[in-house]
C-alpha cells in the first residue's frame, strides 16, 4: 500500500532507469590521497535489489568507497558502473544514487517535509510533496512533517535521512554507518526496520558498518574490508563458517587459530601437526594443503569433556586446563590452556551440566567438519577485538 | 548579529513563552544576567540614549529675533523638520540610493571572497590567514588617504578611463572623477570589509557536508548554492549588508572627495555644512534625526522581510 504510493510515476522511472535498483560494480577502483592509499584496487559486484554490507574496522576505506560511488570523490583509477552504465567521472548530482550520511546531513533551515521532498523537487517530479509525505509515513514520521530537523531526536533524524534518500527510489542507496549514533536498543530496532523497508521498496542497499553483528543480521551479502581491500565476500553464514583469512576469522565473531604444519595428506583431509597434537582439516575447508597453516575452530564448536569421558586418543582431541570461566546466562565462556598450542576460548551452552572450574583438567573435542584451514603466513591475531577491531 | 537582528523581533516574540516557565531558576539566572549587562547599559545610557534626547531637543530649538550666529533658545519648533526636509529631501534620497548600490556591489564582491576563503580554502590555514589579512589591509592606511587614491585610479590619465573609452563604454570625452560612479566606487571599497567579514564568519561555520548532501540529492552546484548555502548564510549576509548600508548612507567623506557639488551631494555633507559652516544647529540636528529614523524604518522593514525566522 505504502509502497504503491512511493512508486515513481512511469515516465520518471524510465528517465532515471531506477526501478527496483540496478547492479553496481566497481572494477579495480583505487583512491589515493596525497600520501595514503585509502582504497586499493577494489573489485565489487553488487546485484540489483540486494542488501549488501561493507564491513570493516574504522579507517579501512568504507566511507571513501561510498563517496566514490556517490560521486563525492573521484577514484584515482578504476571504473564504477551502475546497471552497466559507466558513471566514473560524472558528478554527484547526475548519478541515480542517494546517500544516508553518517551524520545525516539534514538541511537545518528546511522543514522535515522539505528535506524529504528536496531530491524530487530538484528533478521536477510531479506530486513531490505527496510522495515525500508517503515516504515519511513509511518511516512513521508523518506527524512530524512540519518540524525542523533540530527539533527531532537522533533516531527520528536518522529516519528522516532514510526517507529523504529512499523517496527518490535511487538505483543504489548508500548508507554510511546510519545507525552508528544511536543507542543499542534503538539500533537493534532500526536494524529490523531498515531491513523491512529495504524488502518493501526493493532497492539495492549498500550498508557500511563496522559492527559485524549488524552486517550479519541485515545483509544478504557481506564484504569484509581491511586496509582498502576486500578480504572476503559472501553470505553471512558462509563467511562465518568458512573464513578465508585470519582477519575475517577474528573480525567476524571469535576464532581459535592454532598454528601448525601439514604433516600428512589423507586424500580428502590434511592432518596438521600443532605442538605435537594432530588436528584434521577437510581439504575443501583448507586454504592451503601443505606447509604452515593456521587451524581455526570457533569457540562454540568446541565440546568440553571430562578426561574420563574422552574417546580414545586420535586427531582433534586437546588436553588442557581451565584458566578462567565467565557465566553469561545462556552459556559459559571458558579459557582453556593447552600445552604446546596456547589458550583457547570455549563457549558451552547452558544445559544445566556441572560447570568446570579454574584448574580443572578438561579435554576439548570437535567435529572435523567444523575446523577450517588458513594460510600459515598470517598474523593469527589480525582483526581480533582489542587489536585493530572496532 | 543578535544585537543587529533585535529590531526584527517583536516584544512578545519567540522568547516570550520560555520566559514564563521555570520561574525560580530563571529568575536567579536573570539577576546575574542583569548584573553582567549593567556596564553596557550604563554606557549606552550615557553615550547613546542621552545624546539622542539632547539631539532631539536641539532639533526643536529656535533662533530668537536678533540673536547672534550660533545662539538658539530651547523651544518646540517642529517647523525645523519641515524646513530641512523641504530643502534637502533630494540629498536624503540620493544618500540611500548610493548606499543601496554600494551595498549591493559590496555584496557581489564580498560574498565570493568570503566563500573562497571560508569554504574553498577550508583547512588551508596559512592561505586563509594571508587572504584575511589582505581583506583587512586597507584599514591599515587612513580612510582619507585610500579614498584620495580612488581619485588617481579614476582620473582621466588613470588605468580605468582609457580602457572604458577604448571599449566605447565611456564617450570619448567622458570622465569618471567627480561623478556619482566615483562616489559609489569609494563607498563600496571603503565598506567592503564590513560586508566580507560577517559573511566569512558565517560561512566559516557552514557544514560542507550539507553541500555534499545537496549534490547527492540532484542539485547542481548553483542550485545547491541557492537552496542550501545562501539561505544558511543569511545571518552573515544580513549583518554585512547592515554594517555596510547604515554607515554608507550617513557617509560624507567619499562624496566630498570623489563627488562634485552638483549631483552627488549626500546627506552627511549637508549635515556637516549645516553644523560647521552655516552654524544651524537645529537644522543639522533635525536632519540627523530624520536620517536616523529613516535608517531605522528601512532596516526594520529589511530584517522583517529577510529576517531571522527562517534561520537557525
Ligand atoms: N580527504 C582525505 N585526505 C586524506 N586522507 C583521507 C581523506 N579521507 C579519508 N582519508 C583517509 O583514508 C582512510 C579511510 O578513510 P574512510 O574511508 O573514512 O574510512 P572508514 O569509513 O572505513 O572509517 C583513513 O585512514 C583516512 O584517514
Ligand atoms: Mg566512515
Amino acid at each position: 500500500m505504502v509502497q504503491d504510493q512511493l512508486t515513481t510515476p512511469p515516465g520518471e522511472a524510465a528517465a532515471t532507469g531506477s526501478t527496483g535498483g540496478a547492479d553496481l560494480s566497481l572494477v579495480s577502483v583505487t583512491k589515493r590521497f596525497t600520501d595514503f592509499t585509502a582504497v586499493d584496487g577494489l573489485d565489487l559486484t553488487i546485484p540489483a535489489g540486494s542488501f549488501f554490507a561493507l564491513l570493516g574496522p574504522s579507517g579501512c576505506g568504507k566511507t571513501t568507497t561510498l563517496r566514490m560511488v556517490a560521486g563525492l570523490e573521484q577514484p584515482t583509477s578504476g571504473k564504477i558502473t551502475i546497471g552497466g552504465r559507466d558513471i566514473t567521472g560524472t558528478s554527484a548530482h547526475e548519478r541515480p544514487v542517494n546517500t544516508v550520511f553518517q551524520n545525516y546531513a539534514l538541511f537545518p533551515h528546511m522543514s522535515v517535509l522539505d528535506n524529504v521532498a528536496f531530491g524530487l523537487k530538484r528533478r521536477r517530479v510531479r506530486g513531490a510533496e505527496e510522495q515525500a509525505k508517503a515516504a515519511l509515513e513509511l518511516v512513521e514520521l508523518g506527524h512530524l512533517a512540519a518540524r525542523r530537523p533540530g527539533q527531532l531526536s537522533g533516531g527520528q533524524q536518522q529516519r528522516v535521512a532514510l526517507a529523504r534518500a529512499v523517496v527518490n527510489r535511487p538505483a543504489v542507496l548508500l548508507l554510511d554507518e546510519p545507525l552508528g549514533a544511536l543507542d543499542m536498543k534503538l539500533r537493534r530496532q532500526m536494524q529490523v526496520e531498515l531491513k523491512k523497508i529495504q524488502t518493501e521498496v526493493g532497492l539495492t542497499f549498500v550498508h557500511v558498518t563496522h559492527d559485524q553483528e549488524e552486517a550479519m543480521t541485515m545483509a544478504d551479502t557481506v564484504a569484509v574490508m581491511n586496509g582498502g581491500k576486500v578480504e572476503q565476500m559472501g553470505a553471512p553464514r558462509d563467511l562465518y563458517e568458512l573464513p578465508r583469512t585470519a582477519f575475517v576469522a577474528n573480525f567476524l565473531g571469535k576464532s581459535n587459530l592454532i598454528a601448525g604444519t601439514v604433516a600428512e595428506d589423507r586424500g580428502d583431509a590434511v592432518v596438521v601437526d600443532a605442538g605435537g597434537h594432530r588436528l584434521a582439516v577437510r581439504k575443501d575447508r583448507a586454504a592451503v594443503h601443505q606447509g604452515p597453516v593456521l587451524v581455526g575452530i570457533r569457540p562454540e564448536k568446541l565440546t568440553m569433556l571430562w578426561p574420563a569421558d574422552a574417546p580414545a586418543p586420535e586427531a582433534n582431541l586437546l588436553h588442557g586446563r581451565v584458566l578462567d570461566t565467565s557465566f553469561t546466562g545462556v552459556s559459559t565462556e571458558y579459557l582453556v590452556q593447552v600445552p604446546g598450542v596456547g589458550t583457547l576460548g570455549v563457549f558451552c551452552q547452558n544445559h544445566g551440566q556441572q560447570p568446570a572450574r579454574p584448574g580443572d583438567d578438561v579435554v576439548l573435542a570437535w567435529d572435523t567438519g567444523h575446523a577450517f584451514g588458513l594460510g600459515g603466513d598470517q598474523d593469527s591475531t589480525a582483526g581480533a577485538a582489542g587489536e585493530d577491531g572496532p | 548579529m543578535n544585537v543587529l537582528a533585535a529590531p526584527a523581533k517583536p516584544a512578545g516574540g519567540p522568547g516570550a513563552a520560555e520566559k514564563a516557565g521555570g520561574k525560580t531558576l530563571q529568575r536567579r539566572r536573570g539577576r546575574t544576567g542583569y548584573l553582567l549587562i549593567l556596564p553596557g547599559f550604563i554606557f549606552m545610557l550615557l553615550f547613546f540614549v542621552l545624546p539622542v534626547f539632547s539631539l532631539l531637543a536641539t532639533s526643536l530649538y529656535t533662533k530668537p529675533p536678533g540673536a547672534d550666529i550660533g545662539q538658539f533658545a530651547p523651544a518646540l519648533e517642529f517647523g525645523n523638520y519641515a524646513v530641512v526636509l523641504g530643502s534637502y529631501w533630494p540629498e536624503l534620497l540620493r544618500s540611500f540610493a548610493f548606499a543601496l548600490v554600494a551595498t549591493a556591489a559590496a555584496l557581489l564582491i564580498g560574498y565570493p571572497m568570503a566563500y573562497l576563503v571560508a569554504v574553498r580554502l577550508r583547512g588551508r590555514k596559512l592561505l586563509q590567514g594571508i587572504l584575511l589579512v589582505l581583506i583587512i589591509a586597507p584599514f591599515f592606511t587612513s580612510f582619507i588617504l585610500r579614498t584620495q587614491a580612488w581619485k588617481q585610479i579614476l582620473a582621466d590619465e588613470g588605468p580605468v578611463v582609457p580602457v572604458l573609452r577604448a571599449l566605447s563604454l565611456l564617450p570619448a570625452d567622458g570622465r569618471l572623477t567627480a561623478t556619482a560612479f566615483a562616489v559609489v566606487c569609494g563607498l563600496t571599497y571603503n565598506f567592503l570589509p564590513f560586508m566580507t567579514l560577517p559573511i566569512y564568519a558565517n560561512l566559516e561555520r557552514l557544514d560542507t557536508r550539507l553541500i555534499e548532501a545537496g549534490s547527492d540529492l540532484y542539485a547542481s552546484g548553483f542550485t545547491t548554492f541557492r537552496t542550501v548555502t545562501l539561505p544558511l548564510s543569511m545571518p552573515g549576509v544580513i549583518a554585512g549588508t547592515l554594517l555596510t548600508f547604515i554607515p554608507a548612507s550617513g557617509d560624507y567623506v567619499n562624496a566630498a572627495l570623489l563627488g562634485n557639488n552638483r549631483d552627488t551631494t549626500m546627506i552627511g555633507q549637508v549635515i556637516d555644512s549645516r553644523f560647521f559652516r552655516v552654524v544651524d544647529y537645529p537644522g543639522a540636528a533635525a536632519l540627523s534625526f530624520i536620517l536616523m529614523l529613516a535608517i531605522l524604518v528601512l532596516v526594520t522593514a529589511y530584517v522583517r522581510r529577510f529576517g531571522t525566522k527562517e534561520l537557525i
